[in-house]
């Protein structure tokens, strides 16, 4: 049985030693003027190298990291993250590089991110890509806003609606609203996918942009692609790819060949860089030539005599984010590209299907869980927990928390909305065969546990069931606020 | 090394499936699309891949090996290996967003200890868990003023970075936000006053100032300013180097409203410019318009102390089309990074971390401010950054020491052509005295040449 160490472990403040503040002049601070001089007293705690060591393992052994176990967020990609992109991220002659240096002397970084551009060129099918963007969210951001300049650089100023499916990320409605748009929401078929009908009819001459993730959110491959490709570009809009489920189809088919105008990518999900709790991520937008002239500068070049940062682009839409992005990170997918090369993405692709596929029908033979909407699916799949509902009033939440007394990290829940109950399961491919059948069996098993165990959960986590309500209803978000 | 545990059992689980092959998984997609291989080169060894990543490394020259005195806000600072050593730790760094609070309370109390410091530092009552970077936060920032207020111009100056003005832009255009630049004071570098007075009024959601700004100088005028912005009912919005923050007064103590920054400097690498950590601290009145993640103290079931993110109904997830802001991945690990290094520093740390880079900052400019030709531009007094106006082309000049191994200040004439010739210098804790009298033996050469 699993169990999260638990500590009660004190705030770092209250592990501080209250040290007397140092008020010894130094000389050349007589220059600072008053106006400015720091009065009051800065509450930082002083605290010896040991006592802060101990602090933070013991907080991180009450975290579930990827490289504790299962960990099969939909939506998320959480796979392994291979050491050694770790270690050459941190070497002296990647990361002790000012971004303004000479470009004499940062050649490697420049290459790096050159090669990288053509490498998320070649896998998606788009012609250029920028690696600015910080995280997927801030792509969709870009993306709208190249759609912005693509349709003012055209002098077409009705376009001021986008519209997505009902089962689209947060992100994508949230990214299209800051960026200025109307948001138009459609409701999916039967099966789940976009309904060509109601596309139809919404498309029009106000409509920039049609945002789709493929497969969608439900790891439904959207078979339609082609025909709503065609309606989107007769109706004269673009068409955006989110390409948080690009783990599903490498080396099978591109979102370029798709017919995707813009298309960001998850280096953090698709390309095995850590999460890190939240960030940093990176998410590259990669565009058709028509819209190249856009993109963010600088842009990375190469010429004879090697690379260069090039600012001059008069229709750029000029930056979103300081520098040329998260380069840590899109270092560290450059060498998981190489480590996995072309067939490798390929077979990563294919066995996070497999892994995929295999739960779904080990779960969905168990008749425990339903699955609404079409069965073939790729990197994941929604289950509803309705059943067990109405049953005996186990909720999806109930379940995600119970999965924590079996040493897994639960699947995404609630999401996407048009699933009751949903559990929305990515295994990944790095996943083993016994882990997947361990996890299936402790979902099976839940489903059959009494009531007041499972609502009882979790109870080896270093805290039990948490109040959320009450930290959003008083919200006490510093140590002062205590 | 197999990175796919499945791939040899591949054929077997098809077979339990049902199925003989993996195209049958694969049958949705419509033929017409679909590709066999990817032009990309076969995967390499982990031997094979290190040796390929050295021979790019090597084309790099890191700043241990080439004294570089870049300024624009982004400098080196010494990393206590502690930083390493916990950020190293893969249940932090390989877990995800703490959606599920009960195994992830190790990070969330983390990020609460972060916010907690942040706002220790910057005098505010609550920060957020991070943002992208220091930019992106000041974008974040004007939208923010302009939700409280309703009002729809914010007022920036010019003695900020180009770039940030263009992030600026582009995260304010799609609310319709005018931004209004104002010029700075050619003489003392700061913030020309009578121009924010001029150009301040009703519409005015905020006004943002940098403290010290790009050029390195101090707005010591803060509590006239800050008057300024108040009477005409508009929010202030201050920029900040943490690191300046050991012997400058807190924002807060000027009653600024938002505060933000590049808190990259606070223990982790440069990293060719990111990762990047976006500061974002506030008044607790203005919490629910707060943009990206924050954690908060709860209680378990057995009313014991829980951490867990509070007040999501502001974000994407829950509120979709009509969040605060679209941000859901953040800078987390920086975080934890800037929280480990801040503890380790603490107040008495950060006081001397602080006094160090003013002292090279003033030591600096003397130093350069006595080779012939040489001479600061502003009179304002400047933190550890500052401009000089070269005696001869300045590019001619960088590209000189270049050949002796130094790499000179950041050349500024391209985005100020008012700068003609100038350079904006900058040092940090981590340049030995060696460095300095190297970079002042290699400017007196370089300017005759």
């Amino acid at each position: 049985m699993y169990r999260s160490a638990v500590f009660n472990e004190p705030l770092i403040k209250e592990l501080g030693t209250s040290v007397k503040r140092d008020d010894k002049k130094i000389k050349s601070l007589d220059i600072l003027p008053d106006s400015l001089r720091r009065k009051e007293k800065l509450n930082l705690p002083n605290i010896d190298e040991t006592q802060i060591v101990r602090h933070f393992l013991r907080l991180s052994q009450m975290n579930y990291g990827i490289d504790t176990g299962v960990y099969p967020l939909g939506s998320c990609t959480m796979k392994y993250n291979p050491k050694i992109c770790e270690e050459i991220a941190r070497w002296d002659n990647f990361s002790n590089i000012h971004p303004c240096q000479d470009v004499s002397t940062c050649q490697g970084n420049l290459q790096i991110i050159f090669e990288l551009e053509r490498m998320l060129c070649e896998l998606t099918g788009m012609d250029y890509f920028s690696l600015q963007p910080a995280a997927g969210a801030q792509g969709e951001f870009l993306g709208m806003l190249l759609t912005r300049a693509y349709y003012e650089n055209k002098n077409d100023k009705k376009r001021n609606e986008v519209i997505l499916p009902d089962t689209a990320h947060g992100t994508n409605p949230s990214s299209v609203t800051m960026a200025g748009y109307k948001l138009i929401e459609i409701p999916s078929t039967k099966d789940g996918t976009v309904d060509l009908n109601i596309l139809e009819k919404i498309l029009s001459e106000k409509t920039a942009c049609f945002m789709l993730t493929n497969p969608n959110t439900l790891g439904i491959f959207e078979s339609d692609i082609l025909e709503i490709s065609k309606l989107v570009h007769d109706a004269g809009a673009l068409l955006y790819y989110d390409g948080a489920n690009m783990n599903a189809i490498m080396g099978k088919a591109r979102p370029g060949d798709m017919g995707f105008d813009i298309v960001h990518l998850n280096l953090h999900k698709t390309f095995a860089t850590p999460h890190g709790g939240g960030g940093p991520g990176s998410g590259p937008v990669g565009v058709k030539t028509k819209l190249e002239k856009f993109l963010p500068v600088p842009r990375i070049g190469k010429t004879k005599k090697g690379f260069i940062i090039d600012y001059d682009a008069p229709d750029s839409i000029g930056k979103i984010k300081s520098f040329y992005g998260n380069f840590s990170v899109i270092l560290k997918a450059y060498i998981y590209i190489l480590l996995m090369g072309g067939n490798g993405l390929k077979e990563s692709s294919e066995i996070a299907v497999l892994n995929s596929n295999y739960m779904k029908k080990k779960l969905l033979d168990s008749g425990k869980y339903d699955m609404p909407f079409k069965e073939l699916r790729k990197h994941e799949f929604v289950l509803s927990c309705e059943k067990l509902k109405q049953k005996k009033e186990i909720r999806a939440f109930d379940i995600a928390k119970r999965l924590l007394d079996y040493g897994f990290h639960p699947p995404t829940i609630y999401f996407p909305l048009i699933v009751k109950e949903a559990l929305m399961i990515e295994p990944t491919e790095s996943e083993s065969k016994e882990d997947l059948d361990r996890y299936i069996n402790a979902l099976i098993k839940i489903a059959d546990e009494k009531p007041e165990i499972i609502k009882n959960a979790p109870n080896n986590t270093s805290v039990k069931c948490v109040d959320e309500v009450g930290a959003t209803k008083n919200p006490v978000l510093t140590w002062n606020m205590i | 090394m197999n990175l796919i545990p499945n791939s040899t059992l591949k054929n077997a689980i098809l077979k339990e499936m049902g199925l003989e092959n993996i195209e049958e998984l694969f049958s949705d997609i419509p033929k017409k699309i679909r590709i066999n291989n990817l032009d990309l080169p076969k995967g390499l060894t982990q031997q094979d891949a290190e040796q390929h990543l050295r021979k790019i490394a090597n084309k790099n020259k890191s700043f241990n090996n080439l004294p570089s005195f870049l300024g624009g806000g982004i400098k080196p600072h010494y990393i206590p290996s502690i930083v390493k050593s916990i950020t190293s730790r893969s249940e932090f760094y390989t877990a995800y967003t703490p959606y599920q609070s009960e195994a992830s309370q190790g990070f969330l109390q983390a990020m609460f200890e972060y916010q907690s410091m942040i706002a220790e530092l910057t005098g505010m009552d609550i920060a957020n868990a991070s943002l992208y970077d220091g930019e992106t936060a000041l974008g974040e920032a004007a939208l923010m003023c302009s939700r409280i207020n309703r009002r729809n111009s914010f007022i920036i100056p010019q003695n900020i970075s180009s770039d940030k003005i263009s992030i600026l832009k582009n995260y304010t255009k799609g609310a319709d936000i005018k931004i209004k630049e104002i010029s700075y004071d050619k003489k003392t570098g700061k913030i020309d006053i009578e121009k924010l007075k001029k150009n301040i009024d009703k519409d005015t959601s905020g006004v943002y100032i940098e403290n010290p700004n790009y050029f390195g100088i101090f707005e010591d005028d803060i509590e006239k300013i800050s008057k300024i912005v108040k009477e005409a009912g508009s929010l202030l919005v201050v920029g900040i180097d943490p690191i300046s923050l050991g012997i400058i007064k807190s924002p807060g103590s000027y009653n600024a409203d938002i505060v933000i920054g590049e808190g990259r400097s606070l223990g982790n690498p440069i990293d060719f410019g990111g990762s990047t950590l976006g500061i974002f601290a506030c008044k607790k009145m203005f919490l629910r318009q707060l943009p990206g993640r924050v954690i908060g103290i709860t209680k378990d079931k057995d009313n014991k102390r829980a951490f867990c993110m509070a007040l999501q109904t502001r974000e994407q997830h829950i509120r979709r089309g009509k969040a605060t802001s679209n941000i859901c991945t953040n800078e987390g690990l920086c975080a934890l990074a800037t929280l480990v290094y801040l503890s380790w520093l603490g107040s008495n740390g950060l006081e001397e971390l602080s006094k160090i880079n003013f002292e090279k900052g003033q030591k600096l400019a003397k130093k350069i401010e006595s080779i012939e030709g040489f001479k600061k531009v502003f009179t304002g007094v400047h933190f550890n950054e500052f401009v000089i106006k070269c005696p001869t082309n300045a590019s001619i000049i960088n590209n000189e020491m270049l050949h002796h191994g130094v790499q000179g200040g950041l050349i500024l004439d391209q985005l100020h052509p008012e700068l003609m010739n100038c350079m904006l210098f900058g040092i940090s804790e981590i340049h030995s005295d060696e460095d300095i009298e190297k970079l002042v033996t290699c400017l007196k050469e370089a300017s005759h040449v």
